[in-house]
């Protein structure tokens, strides 16, 4: 398996902006901090960065949801990128690290700065109704459609289906459900750039009120403005330099049918997501028992549930029983899970503060939430396609 | 304080509810019910139903797709009661529910249920209606024994 193009490539550097509610400063000042702060971190200067990528490019949509694009990002870092892409569908958030893997593995780039960069806490400090689905028009358009027409505004509503499909075939609790949103908490308490870190009890949650049953307040990610970079080298020139190399074990990729407002199964499973599963773990000897920690998608917090069973992690329909309590995924637990405290807590950087913080723990960073010799981390994003893959160190 | 009344609301401001555009393919989906029949795209060739509609059979790959009456009824396969006013003027609790057909195991349709949140249960027996908003007939679902 060492001749899988993944296998040739390392995270070299990571880093983050200012993560804020909002923030002061643009899209792409923000962009251009995480990009120089990942350059530096990998002990690179701008001019030996041949590559850039991003999730999605820049939208005419608005909203915050794609506010810089390649060029733009290239421009203000001085950079003369060989290699670009944006790709604003497909395997979803992490279409671009997968893209760049195999950029630099058939040898159009050397070192690819990849970068997300959200401003919805911006877009909502201006229109409330700008992260919302409706679109501009007077008329909805496209997959939309099938959706807003009923009121169905914001994507919870249709995760809000899967939850409460979920809760009636598995006999899952409420109480199950929040043990997710206290975990993040408690993690994010440990987290200086978390957006929440405030004590939060499953009192607090169960008292929170219901947004679109059964999924509550707390069963939300964040808006909020922020950029998070990362570099990916060639493991050839990564012994040169600044950090211990975190190698991709492993990468899985599929794309739904939601994205055209198909649900495929009974609303317990993500089929696609599974399919991802499938291929992360045939392209590698790990098994789930090996992972140190995880950092999985929680755009909802029933995201997590879906993403577990969908990787194996645990056996269908066990997720609920799997963190009920937060003891086994805390983080001294049997698998320590969103150790920085996910979107939920540390904001909504669209999949990329999961990735962020798998480096964090890998490179020994984490601080109060350090997950003791972590040398191993999944990740998984997205909510409607489907990234995941596996980060070791030696 | 906020008013619900017509007239406390700016000229300028979003509709309740959002229509859909009638775009080519799912035109016939939005106008079905002016006879007071719900039509779902069906394979001319392998009979298989497919909603949202493609133009191209996603079972057997037939172009020859063409929408067909269905019997309006069906399950509840989900719901989600919505508390949130997304938009001004926005009726809120209301629930959405996904809506598997009589005709095909899998055939989901979303759609709003009538009747009191607390009656929203999986496995609920319901069937269509439909209301007129300007060009559009939305489809409504109701509990069978309601109606």
């Amino acid at each position: 398996m060492t001749a899988l193009p993944e296998k040739q490539i390392c995270v070299t550097g990571a880093a983050q902006s200012e993560v804020a509610r909002p923030s002061s400063r643009s899209a792409l000042q923000l962009t251009a901090d995480a990009c120089l702060a990942a350059i530096a971190d990998a002990g690179l200067s701008p001019r030996q960065i041949d590559g850039i990528a991003t999730y999605p490019g820049k939208s005419a949509e608005g909203g915050g949801i794609a506010p810089v694009s390649t060029a733009e990002a290239a421009a203000v870092l001085g950079l003369s990128p060989r290699w670009t892409l944006t790709s604003s569908e497909g395997f979803s958030h992490m279409a671009p690290i997968f893209n760049a893997i195999t950029a630099i593995a058939c040898g159009l780039a050397r070192h690819v700065v990849v970068f997300r960069t959200v401003a919805q806490a911006s877009a909502r400090v201006q229109a409330r109704a700008s992260t919302l689905m409706g679109g501009r028009g007077t008329r909805v358009e496209g997959t939309n459609a099938w959706t807003v027409p009923f009121g169905a505004l914001s994507p919870i509503n249709m995760f809000a289906l899967y939850a409460q499909a979920y809760f009636d075939k598995y006999g899952a609790t409420e109480a199950q459900l929040g043990a997710l949103a206290v975990n993040a908490r408690r993690n994010a308490a440990h987290n200086p750039a978390a957006i929440y870190k405030a004590p939060l009890t499953l009192d607090d949650y169960l008292a929170s009120r219901v947004i679109s049953s059964p999924l509550r307040l707390y069963d939300c990610d964040a808006h909020v403005d922020g950029a998070t970079a990362i570099v990916l080298s060639h493991r050839d020139t990564a012994k040169d330099l600044r950090n211990p190399p975190l190698h991709i074990e492993a990468t899985g990729m599929a794309v739904g049918s939601l994205w055209v407002g198909r649900h495929e199964g009974d609303f317990t499973t993500l089929p696609a997501a599974r399919r991802a599963g499938e291929m992360l773990w045939s392209r590698t000897s790990l098994k789930p028992a090996d992972l140190d920690c995880a950092q999985i998608y929680d755009g909802f917090s029933i995201h997590m549930w879906l993403w577990m069973e969908a990787l194996g992690l645990v056996p269908q329909g066990e997720a609920c029983r799997f963190v009920e309590g937060g003891t086994r995924i805390a983080l001294d637990g049997e698998l320590p899970l969103n150790t920085g405290g996910g979107q939920l807590s540390a904001g909504r950087l669209h999949g990329y503060g999961h990735i962020h913080e798998a480096c964090v723990q890998l490179w020994n960073r984490g601080g109060g939430r350090q997950v003791a010799d972590a040398r191993t981390c999944l990740i998984s994003n997205g909510g409607f396609g489907y990234g995941a893959m596996i980060l070791r160190r030696d | 304080m906020a008013s619900d009344s017509p007239a406390s609301r700016a000229p300028s401001a979003p509709p309740p509810r959002k229509l859909p555009a009638l775009e080519p393919e799912t035109a016939f989906f939005w106008t079905s019910g002016a006879d007071g029949m719900m039509r779902i795209q069906r394979c001319v060739a392998c009979r298989t139903w497919q909603h949202p509609p493609l133009p191209r059979c996603a079972t057997c790959g037939s172009e020859q797709l063409a929408p067909e009456p269905v019997s309006g009824k069906g399950q509840v396969i989900s719901y989600t009661v919505n508390y949130e006013a997304w938009l001004p003027g926005l009726p809120v609790p209301f629930v959405l529910a996904a809506v598997e057909l009589a005709e095909q195991t899998g055939l989901h349709v979303l759609a709003n249920l009538d009747g009191p949140p607390a009656a929203a249960r999986i496995g609920l027996p319901v069937r269509v209606r439909f209301e007129q908003h300007e060009d559009v007939w939305l489809p409504f679902f109701a509990a069978e024994d309601g109606l």
